[in-house]
């Protein structure tokens, strides 16, 4: 492995509270290490430019199941924009839902390393993993749909923790996931039979167990397991004016649970979690609500999802939430649920500035970032497709840094919208630094991924270096050029190897697969009884055929985790 | 000897993974839980009248022994050196072998397409038109209390589909309907017996067969028991055990089921009938669809292939969306190969395209009826082809066969087939599922693993190794033109 030397760039490492500083980083063997022998490494000379740890992305739909359904839904989606097979790349097409190697090469242009996918149906996990392995460059991981399944449901409903912490922990190993999903807890359940859950205390139909203690109990699971990451919760009420009081109770609902103040719970795409007011007309932003209590507690992170205004495709897990989505826009509609375990369901949507909700919409989102004051609470995505493609990323973090460019928006957007949005009374602009956080360093922190998001010595050598000199450049007054080298970073490099020169790919190595293995025989051994037991009974799939095994993953990477169950 | 349990049967898109097979001497001797047809692949694949072990080459109009080296050089140069190569077939080989493929397809800038092209497109190009309410198999027994066949017939093309899935199953919420099946079934045998007892009593009595019309469900029947709908032009033995057999006539599909939309809507359809079905039966049908707690259409060639084709998808899905205004229900495509949907996913993944996906420019490009295997070779517009695992000369009409076989024509395959006998070059293969092992996809899009059971032939490689070896042998030749 060739030994490289980024000289003379202004580093943003927040992890290590390097904040613009001009400094070399030196890389050996794909890692960041103290010094090399200048002579025998490569240089990069990155006068002039910023260096940041790669991009770590929290939650980005980008391969398995209803991606691929969402891919095969769209064909109009693709024609307009496609990717031509080079001598190094894969051909392939976007627009809002790109085929896998399109996807890898795309993050990497915009020099993201690390990109994890937030929503796996477990039974259908070996397609996620086929898909990952042709995803190429970036590192991935996924997060299982678990807040719906049977076992989880009857374990929680008896309360016995620690036997669903057993079968949360022989999940992550049969599906190679990373985290605890949670999608409108129960409500998936209730869509089996085209129900939904009202709020968070609303008994799941069968079942018998609310939303809260669905919540409350993987959250006690997490703890027992040591996961990196907190439960991952899209929440009850998605979509629904007056969510946010939902959002707010999902919050509150952990509050005893939480140890050292240290983070329990992410709501994820929190924009479509703040709505206030009754219904589409009286609509209104909810945020205000919500910063205030993430400004007050420290035991939530949660990222954006962001809205652009474009054409693109919504896709979650929430299945009666995509009906509704259907019966408000009439798009195709596809429905794909998952016995015993889950749901989907996927609609084109568009967002347009003109429309009065879709503006609120884009201000709920900014007004989240704006106000609440700790840049490692909130990270910024757009639920990729849901609110925007991944592509627009650049784009989110121009209107954060410049209240120009907010304003350019604010213009052109829908009166009454403008009227009611706080934006305009929020004068912040977020510094590099910042941004660096809601990037990279914020998320890789929130996910435990002790190697990620930082440029200490021993990190991966995951490296973004941007053109854009923040001597010489008054950010904020030309959030335009900020865009454009965030779009195409003048170098990615993945495991100390040059990936992206100049926006343009220039090697594709594979990216890993992370998967979180919970040490825990005694428990491993015991659950395994259990669940070949009820298996015939509940699944149409064969218990021994249901586990991902290892070798599924291209490059695998565990990491082990030892639980407080035994 | 020894026991293999939990094997996926790799024939139909049922992907039944509950197979249990005896193996002595490298042999399946016993197979267990698998239908006729499945029991059928595992005890006969190997028979040496139906199975390909050495490569061939066609020199002087015959097919003869070569290397497997010279087949792959022969073939990588063929497809290097065509201007518009067709990649065809893929879905009775696994997602890995698919992917080389694909890949190989993109580095010869030729067409990729597989069976669906034949079969489920119409399926595919309606789900592009309106979307798709569906779920796993799972939710049909856990759930379904109304379950649909329309235009197929799983008694005979997915023999454990009903036991496994759907009517005859047991699940969380719905019990099986074993027992009401049998009663039926005795009472028709003797009918039958009757019937056959009065046409030898007089011979020379006329009997017709009408169709039968079966009005109301059986009195003992509750509201929430399980029900069964066949749809089809004629009476099947899927029918004779459904609780409404519904006798559509042929090329009427599609108006019997916007007839069916209306009545959902509760429009009043100022008609006696609709494609030879009474009106009375159509709105009494309508009540069970729209007061059942679950229901299923899963629908076949019946529908894809007669006169309407895409529009009778069209319909069929957007019954069952506006159904879902009612109450919760979800249609299914039977699918025929056992991994014609993994050639779907596949292709989608990588291309973005789920068939017919040409490379030509250099960019995925995708219009059925332009960049579709069977319209291309009726054009005439290839000039060499490779074929796996699937056998277009058996299948697809006469004038594209033509082209195709007066081409260069590659086929990987461990059978010999029609297409197989009119290559120029044949390279066998390990049979997928049984001698080689691979991901598959079932019909409803579970992902599912295929076991290696026992050791194939030392010449017949996986598809995979021998697509990856045409690939490497294709860059070789093609790095050499490029510098």
């Amino acid at each position: 492995m060739t030994s490289l030397l980024i000289k003379n760039g202004f580093v943003f490492d927040p992890l290590n509270g390097v904040k613009g500083e001009k400094m070399d980083i030196a890389i050996e063997n794909g890692k960041i290490v103290e010094k090399i022998n200048e002579r025998e490494a490569k240089i990069i000379d990155a006068s002039g430019m910023i260096v940041m740890p790669g991009g770590v992305d929290i939650h980005s739909h980008i391969a398995g199941a209803k991606v691929n359904s969402g891919r095969l839904l769209r064909p109009e989606d693709h024609f307009k924009d496609v990717e031509p097979k080079t001598p190094i790349t894969r051909s392939g097409v976007g627009y809002s839902i790109p085929s896998t190697f399109t996807t890898g090469y795309r993050y990497a242009r915009m020099g993201y390393t690390t990109v994890m996918d937030p929503a796996m149906p477990p039974l259908k996990a070996r397609h996620t993993h086929e898909e990952f392995n042709d995803t190429p460059i970036i590192d991935k991981a996924a997060y299982p749909l678990l807040g719906d399944c049977w076992f989880v449901l009857e374990y929680l409903k008896k309360n016995r923790i620690e036997e669903c912490a057993a079968y949360v922990a022989w999940m992550l190993k049969a599906t190679k996931g990373y985290a605890i999903k949670i999608v409108n807890p129960g409500g998936l359940e209730a869509w089996g039979f085209g129900r939904n859950v009202r709020n968070i205390d609303d008994p799941v139909p069968n079942f018998g167990i609310t939303p809260r203690e669905i919540i409350r109990g993987l959250c006690k699971v997490n703890k027992l397991l040591n996961l990196p990451h907190t439960i991952h919760v899209h929440t009850n009420n998605l979509g629904k004016p007056g969510n946010y009081i939902n959002t707010l109770e999902t919050m509150r609902c952990v509050e005893d649970l939480v140890e050292n103040g240290k983070p329990a719970i992410h709501i994820t795409h929190c924009q479509f979690s703040a709505f206030a007011g009754d219904d589409w007309r009286t609509f209104d932003s909810g945020a205000e609500a919500i910063a205030k209590y993430v400004n007050a507690h420290s035991h939530v992170t949660l990222d954006m999802g962001q809205i652009i205004f474009t054409e693109t495709t919504t896709m979650t897990a929430d299945g009666p939430f995509q009906f509704i989505l259907y019966e408000l826009s009439g798009n195709k509609w596809v429905n794909s649920d998952v016995e015993t375990e889950t749901s989907a369901g996927i609609v084109p949507f568009q967002y347009k500035r003109k429309s009065f909700v879709h503006a609120m919409q884009w201000s709920i989102a900014m007004e989240l970032a704006l106000l609440i004051q700790d840049p490692w609470k909130i990270f910024l995505t757009t639920d990729h497709p849901n609110a925007g493609p991944f592509t627009h990323y650049p784009r989110v973090i121009s209107w954060l840094i410049s209240r120009k460019a907010r304003e350019k928006i604010l213009e052109r957007i829908n009166r009454k919208a403008q009227r009611k949005s706080l934006v305009p009374t929020i004068d912040r602009e977020y510094s590099l630094y910042e941004i660096a956080v809601i990037t990279r360093a914020g998320q890789a922190k929130a996910l435990g991924l002790k190697n990620k998001g930082h440029l200490g010595v021993g990190a991966d050598a995951d490296i973004a270096i941007y053109n854009l000199n923040p001597e010489t450049l008054d950010l904020a007054q030309k959030p335009k050029t900020v865009r454009k080298a965030f779009e195409r970073a003048a170098y990615t490099i993945k495991d100390g190897n040059i990936t992206v020169k100049n926006g343009e790919v220039v090697s594709t190595p594979s990216g890993r697969t992370f998967w979180v293995n919970v040490e825990a025989p005694q428990a491993e051994i015991e659950i395994s009884k259990k669940l070949q037991q009820k298996f015939g009974e509940y699944y149409t799939v064969k218990y021994e055929n249901y586990p991902v095994p290892e070798h599924y993953l291209a490059i695998p990477a565990s990491i082990n985790v030892k639980a407080e169950v035994q | 000897m020894r026991v293999v349990s939990n094997v996926t049967c790799p024939v139909c898109g049922s992907l039944c993974d509950d197979i249990e097979l005896i193996v002595e001497n490298n042999h399946v001797t016993k197979v267990r839980n698998a239908c006729a047809v499945g029991e059928a692949k595992f005890l006969a694949f190997a028979d040496p009248k139906h199975r390909r072990v050495k490569p061939l080459i066609r020199k002087n109009g015959e097919l003869v022994e070569a290397s497997l080296d010279e087949a792959i050089r022969r073939t990588a140069k063929i497809l290097a050196e065509a201007s518009y190569p067709l990649l065809y077939g893929w879905s009775c080989t696994s997602t890995e072998a698919i992917r080389v493929g694909l890949e190989l397809a993109e580095e010869v800038g030729g067409v990729a397409d597989n069976t669906s092209t034949v079969c489920h497109g119409p399926s595919i190009l309606s789900i592009q038109n309106v979307g798709f309410s569906s779920c796993t198999l799972g939710q049909i027994r856990h759930r379904a209390d109304l379950v649909i066949y329309w235009g197929c017939n799983p008694w005979s093309a997915h023999p454990r589909h009903l036991e496994r899935y759907t009517t005859f199953t047991e699940g969380r919420f719905q019990k099986s309907i074993w027992i009401r099946y049998l009663t039926k079934l005795r009472a028709l045998i003797g009918k039958k017996k009757a019937q056959r007892a009065a046409e030898l009593a007089s011979p020379r009595k006329e009997v017709i067969s009408k169709p039968e019309r079966t009005f109301g469900l059986p009195p003992t029947l509750t509201a929430k028991q399980r029900k069964m709908i066949v749809v089809d032009v004629r009476k099947t033995r899927s029918a004779e055990i459904a609780d409404y057999f519904l006798q559509v006539k042929p090329n009427m599909d599609y108006e019997l089921l916007q007839a069916l939309r209306m009545l959902v809507f509760d429009r009043e359809l100022d008609l006696d009938e609709v494609a030879g079905i009474p009106i009375e039966l159509l709105e009494e049908v309508t009540d069970v669809m729209v007061g059942c707690r679950f229901g299923i259409l899963f629908f076949g060639l019946g529908l894809t292939m007669s006169s309407a084709k895409v529009r009778n998808i069209d319909a069929g899905i957007s019954l069952v969306r506006d159904l879902n205004k009612k109450t919760k229900f979800t249609i299914m495509p039977m699918r025929g190969h056992f991994n014609v949907t993994g050639a779907n996913v596949a292709f989608t993944w990588q291309t973005g395209y789920p068939y017919a996906v040409d490379f030509s420019q250099g960019f995925p490009q995708y219009n059925p009826g332009e960049t579709s295997a069977v319209d291309i070779l009726a054009r005439g517009d290839s000039d060499a082809a490779l074929i796996v695992a699937s056998d277009p000369v058996a299948h697809f009409p006469k004038r594209a066969v033509k082209n195709l076989v007066e081409n260069p024509l590659i086929v990987i395959d461990p059978q010999v087939t029609p297409t197989s006998l009119m290559a120029d070059i044949v390279i066998p293969s390990a049979f997928v599922g049984i001698e080689a092992e691979g991901t598959a996809y079932r019909m409803d899009r579970v992902p599912l693993p295929l076991k290696k059971v026992v050791e194939p032939p030392a010449t017949c490689l996986p598809d995979e190794v021998i697509l990856q070896r045409i690939l490497k042998e294709v860059r070789k030749l093609k790095g050499g033109k490029a510098a």
